[in-house]
């Protein structure tokens, strides 16, 4: 736990590959109803020291890719294609027994829900031990002044009492920052959040978050942050990826999704942020309609039937045709959708920014 | 957990005495004379009249369950009989049977090894191999060895006990002759050695032991798979644990806890008497005893058996809930 | 962002993986309710059709018992000495094993399935009228147990409380009894007191009552307990508060609102109930506490055939069979029901 050098992109030794690079994810189900296409085709990349938030409501394939990069879906039902390359190496392809060394090591996993993410069974200090001890071939005393070490720096007071406790013993904010500590014990270059403040109260949640940017400065990791908390993203990353229906509807670095979003579902999620200075006439807006079937999924734009602006479309192509996630300007933004780019800048800055 | 097992034991207690209670009264209330019961084929007025001050019938029935709980809980006993025909009936007085006169703890301590042997050596059969099955069956989910194991415990579970008995019966001892008819003097281990003795218990084990197999099979089956659906098992796959570490010390400990409180209360009704499989293979224990203390209108003795067998479901009760406040943390410390 | 779901259709308990708890959302969202999924999945399940099938089969046997055993002719209490022919049927130097059939059981193209040794009756005709006595109690103590399990643990869950107190410690009394010693012991004795108290004759319809009445009485409690969670967690959802702040009754909240939500649990428990009162009457007419002669039961003729077992085995097989068929159809098809209703099942 040395101070370590905050710099950005280390790039990956022999193939010159970012850090982490997902082409074009695949994640299917096969079930008794049919095939729940839960992921179709997620592609991003992320460079050590940099967080990149996904986004979207529950039932968009958010979970569900995180669980493919850790390989958690081998041994399952699910069906995973594309390609996952995480420091040179590619995950999808890997073994499980291969899979296995990296998980805990190299990428750790923090889940929403600490409660029932944590055995009951077991002291968390056991917990936490148990990846380092698999990992690493140390004296359990090691291991426990490890753990006794992270419990304390995640801000657990008195953490050689607590080592011993069981996860009911704790405060749902103790569990959570047990998890994180939990996640750290290895000191993994990728820590993949998933929801990590959701079953929080307000003021835990800001702790928490401050509590993962300062050990990522300290320990150089990459972070995905799942979620469907805007706030959490504003705060938290560089890059975004705007999920839908198991798709990528919108991506790019974090200033482009809040200043310059041009898909209709992320103006909605966008406006259904509580803002304490709106004015008083303006109402939280939510987005109409449910999300769709992962089963049928609508043969055009996944986001049609709930799409207020699809009359700027001419034809029926948002029924009949899958828009391309296309390169807007020249970074990294992307958009899926019908209408024309100038059309939906004028949309969003003369119909929607002004209520945001 | 001192406290916990305190009030524990003091509800045991009051349930046990509203147990005992119930049966006194449904049993000791119904028939409409019991003298006429004792006296059987001779009675007249004079004989009934005798019965009945000998027994305290005349007595309100309030009296005569406290008269009959002194017996239970008294360390001296209580004494039977009217004046001149006094006998004493030591603790535990169950009271006398009013078929034969002996002393019903006698008939029931007498009993009882008899299903003690059956009841824990089928309880090994069935624990063994239902939580094996099950545990197969639910990791290899969906696979061919699943099929089959759900396919033999739906089987076992559909087996009722006086056809799969009869069938072992008929197969083993009537048709392939490998085992003798049962003979009850091979029930008693240090006088006949071990392997009458086996041969004598075997078949009843195999077939009470069937149905709960089928039952645990079910159960391991069941509980494994929602145990391995945990969010806690992902989180111990997440941390690269072996597979092997991921399923026997987070799935199992937590799969398992569910059977300990069932095992418990199934050996413990259990003790009380296997009645069918007793009956079917002439096993001289509790079972046997009800049923003929049933059949023969004694109701001291139906009602000694009944109270015995309802202590041993109580008692496994009480252990079964240490036990799990001692396997699950979160029932210990709260 | 609302899910489509109803509260009606909504399953019970947690979806526990969120990536399972994803693809089931998804699945709600076609719209159709718990009980049009169950049923659709009945109709594939092969298995739990042909126990369907079979379960009606034998209910049919049961109703039309008379008009089946007119095909054979012999009704089940007739005793029968000689076949048609004139030529005896049992063997009265030897203990009255029946002439001939296959092994040693009388078989013929008159008795199907043999005759009872010593006195002759036809096994076929008993085993039909045993199919009524069966059906009737396993029926009738099912319907005593579910009723007294649901309104105790509706009322119990609903009321709270030292209601609940109450009821919950009735419920635990109850589950501590060894209750199949106690419905032995219990059944005799209470229909020897019908009939001094009033002046009821010990025949078999009394007899079947008190089953009914002693299984169902002793079979309660663990319902109870299940459907007073249920209960307790149902009265605190959103739309139960609905309707009481309504000002809707407790009978209008407990009958029209909680009821209807545990009918998938009350349907499950009836057909896992069914199969073990089945068993159960036989065992208590195989230790001679239920149904006497001369009506037939297939417990009654398994404890009369044990005494043949070395010289007429089929008398012995043919009714176990049956118990045995009977059995495993209810199970199937309980387990089918339990597996169709279960909303985590074949979901990922």
């Amino acid at each position: 736990m040395t101070e370590s050098v905050a710099t950005a992109a280390t790039p990956a030794r022999e193939t010159g590959r970012p850090f982490l690079e997902l082409k074009d994810l695949q994640v299917h189900f096969p079930t008794d109803d049919g095939l729940v296409k839960a992921v179709n085709g997620l592609s991003f990349t992320l460079e050590r020291g940099k967080t990149l938030g996904i986004v979207g409501e529950s039932g968009s394939g958010k979970s569900v890719s995180s669980l493919a990069i850790m390989g958690l879906h081998k041994g399952s039902r699910a069906k995973v294609g594309g390609e996952i390359w995480l420091d040179g190496a590619e995950l999808v392809s890997m073994s499980v027994a291969e899979i296995r060394r990296l998980r805990g090591q190299q990428v750790a996993m923090i889940f929403q829900d600490p409660l029932s993410a944590m055995h009951p069974f077991y002291r968390v200090g056991d917990q936490l031990t148990e990846a380092y001890l698999v990992h690493n071939s140390v004296s359990k005393a090691v291991a426990k002044r490890r753990a006794i070490d992270l419990l304390d720096r995640v801000g657990i007071p008195a953490p050689n009492k607590r080592f011993d406790d069981y996860p009911h013993q704790f405060s749902g904010g103790m569990r959570q920052r047990a998890m994180i500590a939990m996640a750290l014990m290895c000191d993994p270059a990728l820590l993949i959040a998933d929801e990590p403040t959701t079953a929080l109260d307000v003021t835990v949640q800001a702790q928490i978050l401050d509590l993962m940017m300062d050990l990522q400065k300290e320990f150089n990791s990459a972070i995905v942050i799942i979620t469907h908390d805007l706030g959490v993203v504003a705060q938290m990353t560089q890059d975004v990826v705007v999920m839908y229906g198991g798709r990528v509807v919108e991506q790019g670095n974090v200033r482009d999704i809040f200043y310059r979003p041009e898909m209709p579902y992320t103006w909605g999620l966008l406006g259904s942020i509580p803002r304490v200075n709106r004015g008083g006439d303006h109402r939280l807006k939510s987005i109409r309609g449910t999300p769709p079937s992962l089963i049928n999924l609508p043969k055009g734009c996944p986001f049609q039937p709930r799409c207020d602006y699809q009359e700027h479309v001419e034809g029926h192509s948002c029924v009949s045709e899958l828009p391309e996630l296309l390169q807007v300007d020249t970074g990294g933004h992307r958009v899926r959708c019908h209408i024309d780019h100038l059309q939906r800048e004028r949309l969003f800055t003369e119909q929607i920014k002004p209520s945001l | 957990m001192g406290r916990y097992l305190i009030r524990r034991l003091l509800q045991t207690v009051v349930i046990l005495l509203v147990i005992s209670a119930i049966t006194f009264f449904l049993f000791w209330a119904t028939p409409a004379n019991p003298a006429l019961l004792i006296c059987g084929k001779d009675c007249n007025t004079e004989t009934v009249a005798q019965v009945n001050a000998t027994y305290g019938f005349d007595d309100p029935l309030i009296v005569q369950y406290g008269t009959y709980m002194q017996g239970l809980l008294s360390p001296g006993g209580r004494t039977i009989g009217s004046e001149g025909s006094e006998r004493e009936c030591p603790w535990p007085c169950f009271g006398e049977s009013y078929q034969n006169g002996i002393p019903v703890w006698d008939s029931i301590s007498d009993a009882f090894p008899a299903t003690l042997w059956l009841a824990t050596g089928a309880a090994v059969l069935w624990l063994f191999f239902g939580v094996m099955l099950g545990l197969i069956a639910a990791l290899r989910k969906g696979k061919l060895i699943d099929k089959l194991s759900v396919g033999i415990a739906l089987f076992g579970v559909s087996f009722p006990t006086i056809v799969f008995g009869y069938l072992l019966l008929f197969l083993f001892i009537v048709k392939l002759q490998w085992i003798p008819f049962p003979d009850t003097a091979n029930a008693a281990l240090f006088t006949v050695g071990p392997v009458k003795w086996l041969q004598f218990y075997i078949l009843p084990w195999i077939t009470l032991a069937l149905v709960f197999a089928a039952l645990y099979t079910r159960l391991t089956r069941a509980n494994m798979i929602d145990t391995m659906n945990e969010d806690y098992i992902r989180t111990a796959r997440a941390k690269g644990l072996s597979e092997r570490t991921v399923v026997f010390k987070h799935g199992l400990r937590s799969a398992l806890t569910p059977i300990v409180t069932i095992f418990g209360l199934d050996l413990g009704g259990l003790l009380g008497g296997a009645v069918i499989t007793e009956q079917i293979f002439s096993i001289t224990g509790l079972g046997k005893l009800a049923i003929d203390s049933v059949l023969g209108n004694d109701l001291p003795a139906i009602m000694g058996v009944v109270l015995f067998a309802a202590i041993f479901v109580v008692v496994a009760n009480i252990v079964v809930d240490v036990l799990y406040a001692f396997i699950d943390p979160r029932v210990r410390l709260s | 962002m609302t899910l489509g779901v109803t509260e009606a259709q909504s399953p019970e308990g947690g979806l526990p993986a969120d990536h399972l708890a994803e693809t089931a959302e998804a699945k709600q969202i076609e719209g159709r309710s718990l009980g049009q999924i169950a049923w659709a999945r009945l109709k594939k399940d092969k298995i739990a059709i042909a126990s369907a099938i079979i379960i009606l089969l034998i209910i049919a046997v049961a109703v039309f018992a008379p008009l089946i055993v007119k095909l054979n002719g012999f009704p089940p209490d007739q005793f029968n000495k000689t076949n048609a022919d004139g030529s005896p049927l049992l063997n009265t130097r030897d203990g009255g094993i029946p002439i001939g059939g296959l092994w040693g059981s009388g078989t013929s193209s008159e008795h199907w399935l043999g005759v009872e040794p010593q006195n002759g009756r036809d096994v076929f005709s008993r085993l039909v009228y045993g199919t009524r006595v069966s059906l009737l109690v396993a029926l009738g103590g099912t319907i005593i147990a579910i009723v007294i399990g649901t309104v105790v643990g509706m009322v119990s869950g609903y009321f709270r409380g030292w209601v609940d107190t109450l009821l919950s410690r009735l419920m635990d009394i109850m589950l501590s009894f060894p209750s199949l010693l106690f419905v032995m012991a219990l059944t005799p004795v209470i229909a020897d007191r019908g009939q001094d108290l009033f002046g009821i004759p010990d025949d078999n319809k009394l007899r079947m009552g008190v089953l009914m009445f002693v299984l169902g009485f002793f079979g309660w409690a663990y319902l109870a307990r299940i459907v007073r969670g249920q209960t307790l967690s149902l009265r605190e959802r959103e739309f139960v508060e609905a309707a009481r702040s309504l000002g809707a009754g407790p009978g209008y909240v407990i009958f029209r609102q909680i009821l209807p939500n545990l009918l998938p649990t009350l349907l499950v428990y009836t057909t896992l109930l069914i199969p073990s009162y089945i068993t159960a009457e036989a065992a208590l007419s195989f230790l001679g506490v239920g149904i006497k002669e001369p009506t037939s039961s297939w417990g009654r003729m398994i404890a009369d055939a044990s005494d043949w077992i070395e010289s007429n085995p089929l008398y012995l097989f043919f009714p176990g069979l049956a118990l045995f068929i009977t059995v495993l159809a209810f199970n199937l098809l309980g387990d089918s029901v339990r597996d169709a209703l279960d909303p985590r099942a074949g979901r990922g």
